[in-house]
């Protein structure tokens, strides 16, 4: 595949994050205007600056007029993207692309998603017209079908599984407990979790991701232009994305253990980036827990545990907070809740704090002398999904 | 050349409503029996679909040319269903297909056509939804079914009845009524219909025996029909003293099935007679409509047998969980979105599949598409694909979860990863099965359903069943 990366052509020089809230008072207008103006002083340049705009919205706008209107941008090109989950990830993607490319000297991407609005819970998209055989399920169903099949391939008793889900859940609350910008700021023990009633498989409310409002931003450069605006950018390592074809949904092989399209992505964005051993050469990561089976079986897409032994991995602390490898040490999906647009820059948003040293004290992980980061979003459900891996680094090799 | 029935099917919903458990909720008499109660995603035209489909699964040979469905409860007042009906059984374009609907009387009218017809072969399908306020006689003594008669030349295939004879008779009166889109259905003062309708079933069963050239003791059973118990009475009393054999009409097992009795009778009269035996069905419905038929003993029996049907099904439905699903209980459903209508042209596009479940297979790799696909995923050939039917096509369940969170008109949403016998993968709701029945490894056939409405839109497509024992085989 000629997949050859933009590794350390391309710098962030400056991220906003609001905190992901139900913001009942902001509106969609209001979150990108605050998450853009606190990227453009955290990077220390003006609107004007920025050459061309990407803003990733599932549905809570169309077209660049969505951002280039509350912000009365003048005369400068905005593209809205969207890609399922992925759609943050997707609006910075574009921009580093842009900017590696030459065609513009500062770029900026911005993510947003108003979910709460919708009176209804959950994540809903919006209706297409079809022939009305597709499924009606909701997402937590469909990624609970990973669990029994997960149980069953690996030998894992069911019981000890719901322990581990519930883990990993708790886990996620812990940190986000330690981080203002997180909406759920409840610590949660794994008893309590495992005995709330289940709402999809052996899924309890608190096995889900929340839902929440929010908005992110990052602008980027060429990085050797970096230095003029910040002394500690953080570099763009890898991008990589796969679509994937449904295939899992028609094929008797599919066992709803993995995710091909994660490891497909991961696998891409380790070759541009040069890792190889990720579990060692992260410092941190930043991946999709929509769901806790979804987090279970990333650690091994992601090749952070051997096949079929993430639960034991999860179970021994290997990705807690102070862990041999830590994630989503924000508190990810779970306690963050998941504005679809914003979501993939959120998880940036951590890990530029981290990479440069700037997370809180009760948060900042030991690892950052490794200087490796990585985000994962994936969207879609099992079977049929896309998948996006970013690797950020803060040096330069 | 003889005509007659070249098959008859019936078909019970998997539900059934004890008498008790209305008692449990509405007090008064426990009454005795049950009902047969179409499930949330049933409706007149998928339980026919249903019938249908067994009735030309046990005779392949005959293609009808005319398709008429009756039915007193249609999905719309402004579109017909039998087109509908028409796609889900994969009949060819030339075939007419059309509604007897707006009374009871439509599918006997439909019988009397077919019979008259010159069709090499007609396929006659009436189902019904019989519903009422709660704790009416309508819901009380109503049943929900369906029924398919095949009718055609004993050239197109062997018959299992052969038609002897029948005779109608007319006269406008006022007995029952129901206006459109009223649930409660009116009935004047009992005696007057009764007496209209002894005269009339009177005059039809001489005329019909007149028509045979037949006694009535060469008759050996009869099944009377009619929309109350008293208004066959006087008949059944007289042919009962005659030696004729008075055929149970379902009333303490399925209840009145509207349109879809007189079929439904008469497919388990033919079930039911030896060969030689002559069965007959007196249908009174707006008028009174005789047919007698003689079992042949030959051709191919449709599965299951109405019989085996009433041994079968699920009697532990609750009362409340039936208002709720007729609508007459309204309940809080999840805070979801509710469906957005269909695609009418989407939905074209895909007649096939979404009507027929038809998918399509790769010629070179022998990978399975549901739905169809023009791209194969495995190997990638373009438009080098065979369509695959797969409506009989068995399957097992892989994994499955069970939803309570989406948007369903009787949650919870039981939901698998079905995988076909010789190839294909469907993720599919399951249907007639509560959450307890499912399991990894379960065989599952599937069934023509509602899965929502939306603007008025009725939307169907297929899910999937635990097999059934009894129809093993079918198809």
């Amino acid at each position: 595949m000629g997949s050859h990366g933009i590794k350390d052509r391309v710098a962030i020089i400056g991220m906003g994050c609001t905190p992901f809230r139900e913001h009942w008072d902001r509106s969609t207008d209001d979150l990108m205007v605050d998450a853009v103006t606190d990227g453009l002083d955290n990077a220390g340049v003006a609107k004007a600056d920025i050459d061309a705009w990407w803003l990733g919205t599932a549905q809570s706008g169309m077209s660049g007029i969505t951002l280039a209107a509350p912000l009365k941008l003048e005369g400068r090109p905005v593209t809205r993207v969207e890609n399922y989950c992925a759609t943050g990830s997707e609006a910075l993607r574009q921009a580093c692309y842009a900017v590696a490319s030459g065609a513009y000297d500062m770029a900026a991407a911005v993510g947003v998603e108003k979910v709460k609005d919708s009176g209804y819970q959950g994540l809903n998209a919006f209706p297409i017209p079809t022939d009305g055989t597709q499924r009606t399920l909701t997402a937590a169903a469909m990624f609970s079908l990973v669990a029994p099949a997960y149980a069953q391939r690996y030998g894992v008793d069911p019981d000890e599984l719901r322990r581990t889900l519930a883990r990993i859940a708790s886990k996620n609350h812990s940190n986000g407990a330690k981080n203002p910008r997180a909406q759920f700021r409840r610590e949660m023990d794994v008893d309590a979790i495992c005995k709330m009633p289940a709402v999809a498989g052996m899924l309890s409310v608190f096995d889900c991701a929340g839902v929440a409002d929010g908005a992110a931003s990052a602008i980027v450069v060429r990085a050797e232009d970096a230095h003029r605006y910040t002394d500690n950018p953080i570099y763009v390592k890898a991008l990589s994305f796969v679509a994937g074809n449904g295939s899992g949904l028609l094929d008797p092989d599919y066992d709803y253990t993995h995710f091909p399209e994660c490891e497909w992505a991961a696998n891409d964005a380790y070759a541009q980036a040069g890792i190889t051993d990720p579990r060692a050469e992260l410092a941190m990561a930043e991946v999709h827990d929509c769901f806790t089976p979804t987090e279970l079986v990333l650690m091994e897409d992601l090749g952070f545990s051997k096949r079929g032994e993430s639960w034991q991995d999860c179970e021994a602390g290997v990705f807690d907070l102070h862990g041999e490898l830590p994630v989503n040490t924000d508190g990810g999906l779970k306690s963050f809740g998941h504005p679809v647009g914003a979501s993939g820059l959120r998880m940036l948003f951590e890990c530029w704090l981290q990479l440069r040293g700037e997370a809180p004290d009760d948060r900042q992980i030991d690892t950052i002398d490794r200087g490796l980061a990585l985000t994962h979003n994936l969207g879609g459900y099992p079977g049929e999904m896309v998948s996006f891996v970013g690797i950020w680094g803060n040096s330069t090799d | 050349m003889t005509r007659g029935l070249i098959a008859a099917a019936g078909y019970l919903p998997h539900w059934r409503l004890q008498a008790s458990a209305v008692a449990s909720v509405l007090g008064g008499n426990q009454g005795k029996g049950a009902r047969t109660i179409a499930s949330y995603d049933e409706d007149s035209l998928t339980m026919a679909v249903a019938a249908g489909r067994r009735a030309l699964a046990a005779a392949p040979q005959a293609s009808p040319s005319t398709l008429w469905f009756a039915t007193t409860s249609p999905a719309y007042a402004e579109k017909s269903s039998a087109p509908i009906a028409h796609a889900a059984l994969r009949l060819a374009p030339d075939v007419l297909a059309a509604d007897a609907s707006g009374g009871l009387r439509g599918a006997n009218a439909a019988l009397m056509a077919a019979l008259r017809s010159t069709d090499p072969a007609t396929l006659v399908l009436a189902g019904d939804v019989r519903t009422g306020p709660s704790g009416s006689s309508e819901e009380r003594e109503g049943g929900d079914a369906a029924a398919a008669l095949l009718v055609g030349d004993s050239e197109t295939a062997p018959l299992v009845a052969e038609y002897l004879g029948g005779a109608s008779a007319t006269r406008e009166f006022l007995d029952r009524w129901r206006a459109p889109g009223e649930l409660r259905m009116h009935a004047w003062e009992e005696r007057f219909g009764q007496q209209r309708y002894a005269e009339l079933a009177g005059a039809a069963w001489t005329a019909a025996l007149k028509d045979s050239g037949l006694d009535t003791d060469q008759v050996t059973s009869v099944a009377i029909v009619g929309p109350h118990a008293r208004a066959g009475a006087k008949l059944a009393k007289q042919l009962g003293a005659a030696g004729v054999g008075v055929a149970d009409t379902l009333s303490a097992s399925v209840g009145f099935s509207g349109a879809a009795h007189g079929p439904l009778m008469l497919t388990q009269l033919v079930e039911s007679a030896g060969a030689g035996q002559v069965v007959a069905l007196v249908s009174m419905a707006d008028g009174a409509d005789v047919f007698l038929f003689r079992a042949t003993g030959d051709g191919a029996a449709a599965t299951p047998a109405v019989a085996e049907q009433l041994e079968g099904g699920d009697d532990s439905l609750t009362y409340a969980k039936y208002l709720q699903w007729r609508g007459v209980l309204p309940t809080q459903p999840p805070n979801r979105p509710e469906p957005a209508r269909i695609s009418a042209s989407a939905a074209e596009r895909r007649l096939d599949w979404k009507y027929g479940f038809v998918g399509s297979v790769d010629r070179d790799s022998g990978a399975m598409h549901l739905p169809p696909a023009r791209v194969s995923f495995r190997g990638g050939a373009v438009d080098d694909m065979d369509l695959a039917p797969m409506a009989d096509v068995a399957a097992s369940v892989v994994t499955f979860t069970i939803d309570s969170l989406a948007y369903s008109p009787s949650p919870p949403t039981i939901f698998a990863v079905c995988d076909f016998d010789g190839g294909g993968r469907l993720p599919v709701e399951l249907t007639d099965v509560t959450s307890e029945q499912v399991s990894i490894g379960m065989p599952v056939e599937m069934t023509f359903r509602r899965i929502n409405t939306a603007d008025g839109i009725a939307n169907y497509f297929w899910k999937a069943r635990p097999a059934q024992a009894t129809s093993k085989g079918q198809n």
